[in-house]
Parts: C-alpha cells; structure tokens; sequence
C-alpha cells in the first residue's frame, strides 16, 4: 500500500485540548546547549518527534524513549520523559523487553543508521517481525558521526569516509524495504526538510498499533557533508529533496543524475496494515491461561 | 504427602525446573531467554508457567537480546530473568556490564558447560567460574550465587531475586549441567521472604529526587516509569543527577559507591557451607556440584581417621574470604577441587592468612570430580609431608 502524506495547510496544529505546540514543554532544557553539530538534521528530527507526541496527546509521563550509541543515541536525553540511553545496537531489544513489561508505556526507539543495521540488525528485523507497538524512529545521516565519520551500512556508492578513504565500493541498505520485508505494520521515510511532513508520518507511526519504522533522512555536515564537498546543511538538505521521489515513482534505472547521491530516494509511507499487534496477541493468551481456558 | 517418601511438600524435581520454579516463588513476572543446551528447561519451563501467572516469556533472536529485553523488563518495575549457558553467557556481558552501571535488577542464570568455545554442550565444566567474576569489562559490582542441589537451586535463585532487588544490581546464578539435569526429590523451602523483597521504588518530590544519590545501605531508590520522576538511565558514567558526567570527582564517588554497595551489605550477600572444619587439617574448597562429592569424601577421610574439612562458598562473589579464614585457621592444606584448569584457587591462594599449602584438584574432561578423586589427593598431600 503506497501513499503520500500530504502537506497540511495549517501547520500550527493543536491538540485535542486546544494546546498549541510549544518546543520546550518537551525538552530538558537545563541540559542545554546540546552535543548537535551546527547543521545536523537531529535536532529537526527531535522537533518532528515531539510535535508528534503533542498532536497525538501523549502525556509525558507515560512516554519512554530508548536510545541506543552514536549521535541518535544521544538525542533521547533532551527530552523530558522516561529516557533510556542504552548499548550499541540493542535499543528495540530493551524497548521489547519494557513494552512487554509495561504496555501501558508509548515506548519510542530512536536509534541510527549503524546502531539499527550494523550492530543492531537483527534486532530490527525480529521487531518489525514480532509488531510490538513500538514506534523506531532510525535518524539516517550515513555515516557514524559521533566516532568520528567511518562508513556505515547507508553510505552511498563512491563517498569518502574514513574508513573508506578511496570512495565506498559497498552498496547500501534500504532500511524501509528491510522492515517491510521482516513484516513493519507501518513503515515511511521522511527528510528533515519537510518538518509538517516528518512530524505527519511520526505522528502517524505514534498511532499506529504494532510496530512502526520511520527513517529520517538526515544529514551530518561535519564528518559527512565537509569530507564530500556536498556544501553546508542548507546545500545538503537540498541535495536531499532533488533526488526525493514520490513512493509510487518508477525509475528508468536506478540513478538519478545527482552528485548528492547516486540512485534516488522515495518518501512516505510505504506501508500501514493491520496485522496483530503481538503484546495484546500475548495478553490475550496469557488471560486465557490464566482462566484455565486452555490447556499449554 | 509425598506417597514414596511420605514426606510432606517433597517432590520429583529437575535442576533446571527448580529453577524455574524458583524464580516463579519468588515474584519473576519476566523471562526472556534463547534456547542453549544444557539451559534450555529453564525457558521451556517458564514459557508455561509465566503466562498462567500473567507474566510474560520472550523467546528473543539472540542471547545478546535476552539480556537486553530482561533490563528493559526489569527497567518497567518488574521482576526479571535470564538464563543461558558458556556460549551465551559470553554474549550477555555487555548488556550485564549496563545492568550493573545502570543498576538495573535482574537474575542471570548460568548452567556451565565445558568450554572453550562451543566445547561440551552437553557435559558440566565450572570454567566459568572467572568469567562471572570479570566477563564484562570495567571495575564492577558483582553477586554470584552457585548452589550445590536441585533444592539449593530452588532456594538460591529465589534468594538471588531478593538480593538483587535490594541492591539495585544484577545477581548472577551460576551452576552446571550436571545439577541442571539432576532430578532429586526435594522438600521445597519456604521462599515467601525472597518473594517479598522488592526494590525501594522513589516517592516524594520528583524535583528533590537524584536517581542515582545512594542511601545509607549505598543503594538509590529507582523511579519508577509512570510515576512523574521522568528520569533518565544511561550507561555512560553518570553525576548523582543521573545524567553523563566526566568530573573526575563525579566519577570517583560513583565507582566507590558502586563498588562499595556490595561490601557494604556483604552480611546479607554471604553464604557458605562448612563441614568439619573447625579442627581440619586439609579443608577441601569445592563449589556446587563438587561439594557433592567433597562431602561424601570427607566423611569417608574422617573415618579414616584424617581430619578432613569441607568449605564451600554458596556465595561465590563476593568471595566468603573472612569466613574462609576462619574456618581453615587450622588446616595445614586446602585443596581446591574444580572442574576446570585452575580458576578458584587463585582467590584461595590470594585470601588464605595462614601458612597453609594450596593444591589444586582439576578436571576438565566433561566428568564431573569424584569422591574417589578426592580421597586420592588428600591423601598424595598428606603422604607428601
């Protein structure tokens, strides 16, 4: 099922309770200023988040956000809720186990392109198949920043890292065709540009029962952008939306004629269905048991 | 009434079942595990029984995971287990190393194998004796806890619920495959206590409370998610506030405290067995399942007119080392008798006060050490003088 989020007129959307968006209800702003590069599209990613908890009406309290290692490990810590910044890789494992333990928790996972395909791959593939309402938000600015700029599973073809010093001869991942494939109930990719349309499809995934997959495209200046040439963030978020393509566009092949990237991108949302979300799959079992409905 | 020993409460009981069972008594709502010989009853056993109970089983993808979903289940307020074996164990340290800075309780459980590597999967070893000690890297807090039966396994894992609740950290339940598989019949004891335990959860004003300002007993109380602290959990080295510091002073009370929460609470953290010790010339130390075949050994040595001891640390880490010396102020030897190459009698060699001679007994061929192995060494030492 492919479809567009469209843009919405009135951007300045309210809650239920007439509350309008205001930033710093949502953050913890004596731990400001914060470790983000000038440039780096994490932070209009953490906005797009929590405006998204704010239109879904998400009491803090009851919000946990788990992180794991690297820059988007980093991120949960400025907001004001129940933050867990855990180890490389395994943010989804224990947003599985705490989601198990207390579905009563809005349990949001944000992690990177290294923390969730590298190190942490296999976890995202068995939660997008097992379809815990968890929401992962995966911040793509390919590349590990916070070690220093290294290659990493999204880096595109021909781009210097450091530990690709003559051009990146690995091809890449593509992580929403990844999470479809293991089974994400809800899955889309957004760039940090588009803030009403990020903020949307989190929004979107906030809502959505099972498991939700969102890639943010973003974008690292420092150790990405100045090691390619591709110019400041205005240059680069740019070079972003040229190779955007909508879900339903057809390539002719796959390269777009970008120096930014070499194939190109599509945004949205990709998928949303309604398969068993598996915590209350589990609770229903459980109950039964419980009442000696069943036998084990 | 059990209708072969007409006892009451006994009843037919595998290691690994008791396990189980144990973690169940004492309030474990929580297990996530992946499966691994010679471990995998303890899983196949709360899958049926934690969801009766209303509690939750998680077959994960990985050992690695396992860990990570019992820290995240412990992270929501409830109790927690995970158990695995050489192999697994080895992949959970990273994750036991963040239960342990973050503290964050659960129970680790570890049936040994022989190793290295994928080794005896199906034979017991205790070559992991160290690596529960020093598996995860960095200075550390850790409670280990080897029972010797099928009930001590019953108790002792329900008592490791207790423990690590109170002390904030997880405590490590080490044995072997041979007391995994054993089946005994066994009277089960009483573990309402350890079920009551529960960790001191935060109350008051969120804005007064530092998540990670320790009480007298060393231990901070733990905010619970829901509960309006909103507070943040990292396992990089924290300030009492609970979030990232590098001043070296912030550090350094950290650490101290961290380390200090287990020395500082040592007399409800020990516990030992000790058999005719008091007047022993050679104290055998042996752990689990050895202990076994020490105690036979040394009451067939005492009817032979040597005065043989026993000890065996219950609790393994912290070791039991102002009880050890005491019991084995008399001894002239210790022989510590191991199914591995030597691990145990370094901590011997290092704590023993005495001039008492230290051999060690070993094995590491998949069979457990026999009564007769013992015998044999107690006897070479002494002929040797």
């Amino acid at each position: 099922m492919n479809k567009q989020v469209a843009l919405k007129a009135d951007d300045a959307k309210k809650t239920a309770d007439g509350k309008e968006f205001n930033i710093r209800d949502y953050l913890r702003l004596d731990l400001f200023p914060h470790f983000m590069c000038p440039g780096c599209g994490h932070g209009i990613a953490l906005r797009a988040l929590l405006w998204a908890i704010h239109e879904q009406g998400i009491d803090k309290d009851k919000l946990a956000v788990v992180c794991g290692i690297g820059c988007s490990g980093r991120v949960g810590g400025y907001i004001d809720a129940n933050t867990f910044h855990t180890t490389h890789g395994r943010p989804l494992a224990y947003a599985t186990g705490l989601k198990m333990a207390r579905p009563d928790l809005h349990v949001v996972v944000i992690t990177g392109d290294g923390d969730c395909l590298a190190i942490g791959g296999n976890h995202l593939i068995h939660a997008a198949r097992r379809n815990l309402d968890i929401t992962c938000l995966m911040l793509n600015n390919e590349i590990y920043g916070m070690t220093g700029g290294q290659g990493s599973p999204t880096t595109p073809r021909d781009r210097f890292t450091t530990t690709t010093p003559a051009g990146n001869r690995e091809p890449v991942f593509d992580a929403c065709k990844l999470a479809e494939a293991a089974g994400a109930g809800y899955v889309g990719r957004e760039v940090t540009i588009h803030l009403p349309r990020l903020r949307d499809l989190i929004a979107g995934g906030l809502a959505h029962k099972g498991f939700s997959f969102i890639e943010v495209m973003s974008d690292c200046t420092e150790v990405n952008g100045r090691k390619n040439d591709l110019g400041s963030s205005p240059e680069m978020v740019l070079g972003q939306t040229r190779t955007m393509r909508p879900p339903d566009y057809e390539y002719d092949s796959n390269v777009v004629d970008h120096p930014f990237r070499p194939s190109g991108l599509h945004t949205g949302v990709f998928v949303q269905s309604d398969r068993p979300e598996y915590g209350a799959a589990y609770r229903d079992m459980s109950e039964k048991l419980q009442q000696g409905r069943t036998k084990p | 009434m059990n209708s072969m020993t007409g006892q009451a409460n006994t009843v037919n009981l595998q290691g690994n079942k008791a396990c189980a069972l144990g973690a169940v008594a004492a309030g474990c709502r929580f297990f996530a595990g992946y499966p691994i010989t010679p471990s995998s009853e303890i899983a196949e056993n709360l899958a049926k029984e934690l969801p009766a109970v209303g509690g939750v089983f998680l077959q994960m993808e990985d050992e690695i995971a396992s860990m990570a979903a019992t820290l995240g289940a412990s992270m929501g307020g409830i109790k927690a287990m995970t158990a695995t074996s050489g192999p697994g164990f080895s992949l959970k340290q990273e994750n036991l190393g963040y239960g342990m800075g973050a503290e964050i309780p659960c129970v680790v459980v570890n049936v040994m194998r022989g190793g290295p590597s994928t080794g005896l999967p199906t034979r017991p070893a205790q070559g992991d004796i160290m690596q529960t000690r020093w598996g995860t890297h960095g200075d550390h807090p850790v409670i280990v806890l080897a029972p010797g039966s099928v009930e001590e396994i019953y108790q002792q894992t329900a008592r490791a619920f207790a423990l690590s609740e109170k002390l904030r950290t997880p405590v490590i339940v080490l044995f072997d495959e041979s007391l995994g598989h054993l089946v005994e019949t066994v009277a089960l004891p009483d573990v309402a206590d350890y079920e009551k335990t529960v960790r001191k959860w935060a109350t008051g004003k969120p804005e007064d409370y530092k998540p990670y300002h320790g009480d007298a007993d060393g231990v901070p109380p733990m905010a619970r998610p829901g509960d309006g602290f909103r507070v943040h959990t990292s396992g990089l080295t924290v300030a009492e506030n609970g979030f990232p510091t590098q001043k070296p002073h912030e550090v350094d009370a950290l650490m101290k405290r961290l380390l200090g929460k287990v020395a500082l609470n040592n007399d409800l953290i020990e516990s030992f067995e000790a058999v005719e010790c008091k007047d022993a010339e050679v104290v055998i130390v042996a752990l689990g399942v050895v202990g076994r075949a020490a105690r036979k050994a040394v009451k067939e040595l005492r009817e032979a007119g040597i005065k043989a001891g026993l000890f065996r640390p219950v609790t393994l880490w912290p070791f039991p080392t102002e009880s050890f010396r005491k019991q084995t102020a008399k001894a002239r030897h210790i022989i510590v008798a191991e199914m591995n190459a030597g691990q145990l009698i370094h901590e011997i060699a290092e704590v023993k006060t005495g001039k008492q001679k230290v051999t060690g007994l070993n094995r590491y061929d998949g069979v457990p050490i026999s009564p007769v192995d013992i015998k044999k060494t107690v006897k070479e030492v002494l002929g040797h003088e």
